[in-house]
């Protein structure tokens, strides 16, 4: 009796959450992947019905015109290609700014480890909309840095800033760099030092000893930090929004624009099915490290 | 010094530089006296103006007040249900549906928002009109979206301090006969409460502070503070939003402190017993 209760009692325990996921995470996909199959028409919802009568028999209405009409249209292409450079070229500028402050975190003392960690992860707790607003304040024509430039008689004219590539890869780099230093942190914490006495002990440089052991030990900490960044950007929304530039759209905001302005559901609904196709396989290879690293299954 | 560490240090440097000069400019140009925001005004400034219109500011107080609502419901029902996932993910072993929970939990962390948005909604018009619930969309889907997507940072934070743990405390309450409700009340909870606390505040910032998923699932009447702010920056920067942005980052940085400060008193408290149990051995 108390073994039946148990079961029945775990059973609970794991199947309240995944209902809740199953319902409001895994159904909405499938939603989603149905609208971006049919064809928009001015009714309540705005898209053609699943199953179309015809002669009194129900048959699938399959329209594939809201793909047919991404792939032809240029602007959705070119939209596509640009928010996978914006999103691999701030994952390289994070990667190249984060991992050597992880490094000197986990190298520095434990006194100051703390501290240093806290400063990393304190703007996180902080608004992430006002943090990019900031950006705004000192990007500007005549903005922070314009105005120290012109003072300091570097410029005489101010730079355009604000709406430009630039300004993105800044943004990106500035909210996402705390993902990418915490789980590179968490990596290189780990180290064992012997190895590298070791290799100084066999007479190899510092700098050989950092790219023969230290970097290859690191690959797990780069590939996660790089996938909690690249991932989130692709689909990235607010910075492009407030920083961008407004001849070339990223991929969210279009697929936000043809849903609120366009009101065109199956066209909206592909681009996000399409935006997940290409994110598939990174969003899987995160998930392996994750549970590997919860798991402690190394 | 080694050239390694002489980079590593410089990059630190600049890298906290770089985290930290927009939020001080924003805090000195809360107090500016000119309305064109970053030309400081030496002559009027600095001033308090920009928070005596804050306080009376309407729209803000009353979208601040709805989002703090949606905040503290989304984290503690995310806190309930992320807590079960945690538990049963590092508890259970395998079991059926693992891999499924484990996916579900991981992909809405790195899912870009606009598409966990899109697809909410839709899921609310659906229901809509096969069950006819929701009647519209506005703060009951908003708190519905946010403990979706809260739920899998809460599990994550209880799953890792779960597994770091020893199950043993929890099997010997077993063997003595103590039922599993009576394990997790008695054991597991006062073990994980840090992790709880800690999922709960990341779970209330990330509902405060979601703007994306939100604007597809929000309808008319219903903006979070977020929204009010995007709507109001799109088009420009307004002094008042420093202001605001300068009362958040004082309110969770007095947090922090506050918290960083009691847990070195646990740690100085815990550092004394041992050090008075090492004394009572000899």
């Amino acid at each position: 009796m108390a073994h039946l209760t148990r079961l029945s009692g775990r059973r609970l325990v794991a199947g309240i959450p995944t209902l809740w996921l199953l319902v409001l995470f895994l159904i909405p996909f499938l939603i989603v992947f149905r609208i971006s199959l049919s064809e928009v028409r001015l009714a309540i919802p705005p898209y053609t019905p699943l199953i179309a009568w015809r002669h009194g028999w129900p048959s699938l209405a399959l329209h594939w015109s809201a793909y047919s009409f991404l792939f032809t249209d240029p602007l959705y292409v070119s939209s596509y290609l640009y928010s996978l450079k914006v999103a691999a070229v701030s994952t390289l500028c994070c990667l190249g700014l984060g991992y050597p402050m992880a490094y000197a975190i986990a190298r520095a003392g434990s006194a100051w480890r703390s501290l240093l960690l806290m400063l990393i992860v304190l703007p996180f707790w902080t608004s992430f909309l006002l943090r990019v607003y900031a950006w705004i304040g000192l990007l500007k024509n005549n903005g922070v840095i314009n105005n120290v430039l012109l003072y300091l008689g570097v410029i005489h004219h101010p730079l355009a800033l604000l709406q430009t590539d630039f300004a993105v890869y800044i943004g990106i780099v500035y909210s996402y760099l705390p993902f990418m230093i915490l789980p590179l942190y968490a990596n290189l914490e780990k180290h064992d030092a012997t190895l590298l006495e070791a290799a100084a002990d066999l007479g190899a440089r510092p700098w050989r000893a950092f790219l023969a052991i230290t970097l290859p030990q690191s690959l797990p900490g780069i590939v996660a930090g790089s996938l909690l960044v690249f991932i989130p950007a692709v689909g990235e929304y607010v910075i492009p929004t407030l920083l961008g530039r407004t001849d070339q759209l990223m991929i969210g905001r279009v697929l936000s624009d043809e849903f609120f302005e366009n009101r065109d559901w199956p066209v909206a609904s592909a681009v996000a099915i399409l935006i997940l196709l290409l994110l598939v396989v990174p969003i899987m290879m995160f998930q392996r490290l994750e549970r590997r690293q919860l798991e402690g299954a190394a | 010094m080694r050239s390694r560490a002489l980079v590593a240090r410089g990059a630190l440097v600049l890298g906290l530089v770089f985290l930290y000069v927009p939020i001080l400019s924003m805090i000195v140009f809360s107090f500016n006296n000119s309305r064109l925001v970053t030309v400081w005004d030496g002559a009027h400034s600095p001033t308090l103006k920009w928070y005596a219109a804050l306080i009376h500011n309407e729209q803000i107080l009353h979208a601040a007040w709805l989002s703090i609502r949606i905040a503290l419901v989304s984290a503690t029902a995310a806190v309930v249900l992320g807590t079960l996932a945690g538990m049963a993910l590092a508890r259970f072993g395998p079991f059926r549906g693992r891999l499924l929970l484990a996916g579900m939990i991981t992909a809405p962390i790195v899912m870009p928002e606009v598409i966990t948005g899109l697809s909410l909604l839709l899921l609310f018009v659906a229901t809509e009109q096969l069950i006819g619930w929701p009647k519209g969309v506005g703060a009951v889907t908003i708190t519905l979206a946010h403990i979706t997507f809260c739920m899998a940072y809460v599990t994550v934070v209880v799953q890792s301090r779960l597994t770091g743990f020893d199950e043993s405390l929890e099997e010997a309450a077993m063997d003595l006969g103590a039922r599993p409700t009576r394990v997790f009340l008695a054991i597991t909870l006062p073990l994980i409460l840090p992790a709880i606390a800690s999922g709960w505040l990341l779970a209330f910032t990330l509902s405060w502070d979601d703007l994306v998923i939100t604007q597809f699932v929000a309808g008319p009447g219903s903006s979070t503070l977020p929204m009010v702010i995007f709507s109001k920056v799109r088009f420009g920067v307004t002094p008042d939003i420093n202001a605001l942005a300068t009362i958040m980052v004082l309110l969770v940085a007095s947090g922090i402190a506050v918290s960083a400060a009691w847990m070195r008193r646990r740690q100085k408290l815990r550092e004394r017993d041992l050090q008075l149990a090492a004394a009572a051995n000899l």
